[in-house]
């Protein structure tokens, strides 16, 4: 585990970043409302993020161990079909994860 | 408070189970990255933003500059930004209240918060409600990272759930906004991070994807707007 000290300043730095970002619009309403820039932002924004951060997920997925990524790519088919499917959430995330520790524990 | 605690379980007590679950699953992967388990359920108290928690956690893991921290979760939870903007804030009474309310905003409590509509929402209900989600989210990642330190240890194959979690996320959001251009910028941004910044690639990809949303914006007809 990383240094006491360093895991209490990135707690921190996270909480100070989201606090602010949920009170922000409720201290400065009229900034944030009139900008058409922050407006488009807001329209964009989240499907790019969730984006960039489903890519991150893949990018993470261990493609070398001793299945040869069997496991988390069955897991990712199994995710993505469940969730086309049945569009739960929950249902997509524990199957798709269910899959991949079973194929990934059986190699 | 019993009251509003009984509207609350009957409008988000599915919310509540699975944001339990899903805590079990930021637990687990919280100890997959070597960390003690007591950290899964204080970060998620703290924090209280599951997408950028998952992230968080590996950034921690590897001592990633403050800094890093810092504009990373700025940038996965710059969508915060607009939810105080619908948010019927005003009709959540007392000022303890309304702080808390503003500090455990998070994606889900925007949605079914603001979904009720203003007229029927008070304190009670969306402090009983926002309560209740906070307290699943910590005590399913307080169970999942026990579990994880005590008996799914080399598990292989556990933080799929954070591929799962995002790829899932990206389908429901393409499908809410089936906008291919943002679609296409951010897989660019993600993959170009990847090839020249693996280290930082989330920084890297989060940085681009929003200076190409700024040109964007320059460049888009303004008639659209208005459409």
């Amino acid at each position: 585990m990383p240094e006491p000290g360093y895991v209490v300043g990135a707690l921190a730095a996270a909480v100070a970043v989201t606090v602010a970002l949920r009170a922000l619009p409720f201290v400065a309403r009229a900034a944030v409302k009139d900008s058409p820039l922050l407006a488009d932002l807001g329209r964009w924004m989240p499907l790019g993020a969730v984006t960039v951060l489903a890519v991150y997920g893949l990018t993470r997925l261990d493609l070398h161990g001793a299945d040869r990524g069997a496991g988390p790519l069955l897991g990712l088919v199994v995710t993505v079909v469940v969730h086309l499917w049945r569009r739960s959430l929950l249902l997509s995330i524990v199957a798709g994860t269910v899959v991949c520790v079973a194929v990934s524990s059986l190699a | 408070m019993t009251q509003h605690l009984r509207t609350a379980a009957r409008d988000a007590g599915g919310v509540w189970a699975g944001l339990f679950a899903l805590g079990i699953g930021f637990g687990v992967l919280v100890t997959e990255h070597g960390l003690p388990w007591w950290l899964a359920p204080i970060i998620s108290g703290v924090v209280f933003a599951g997408s950028a928690e998952f992230v968080l956690v590996g950034l921690v893991a590897v001592a990633a500059p403050v800094a890093t921290v810092a504009l990373t979760t700025f940038l996965v939870n710059s969508r915060h930004l607009f939810y105080g903007l619908s948010f019927p804030l005003h009709r959540v009474e007392g000022r303890a209240a309304k702080a808390y309310s503003v500090f455990a905003l998070c994606d889900e409590a925007f949605a079914i918060l603001t979904a009720r509509g203003a007229r029927e929402l008070n304190a009670g209900r969306a402090v009983a409600t926002q309560l209740g989600m906070h307290l699943s989210w910590v005590s399913g990642a307080a169970v999942g990272a026990l579990a994880g330190s005590a008996f799914l240890h080399g598990l292989q194959g556990v933080d799929f759930v954070l591929t799962a979690l995002f790829v899932v996320l990206a389908l429901d959001a393409y499908r809410d906004c089936p906008d291919r251009l943002a679609l296409g910028t951010a897989l660019g941004a993600a993959v170009l991070a990847w090839a020249i910044a693996p280290g930082s690639m989330l920084l890297v990809a989060l940085s681009g994807y929003t200076a190409v949303l700024v040109v964007r914006h320059w460049y888009a007809p303004r008639s659209v707007e208005h459409a």
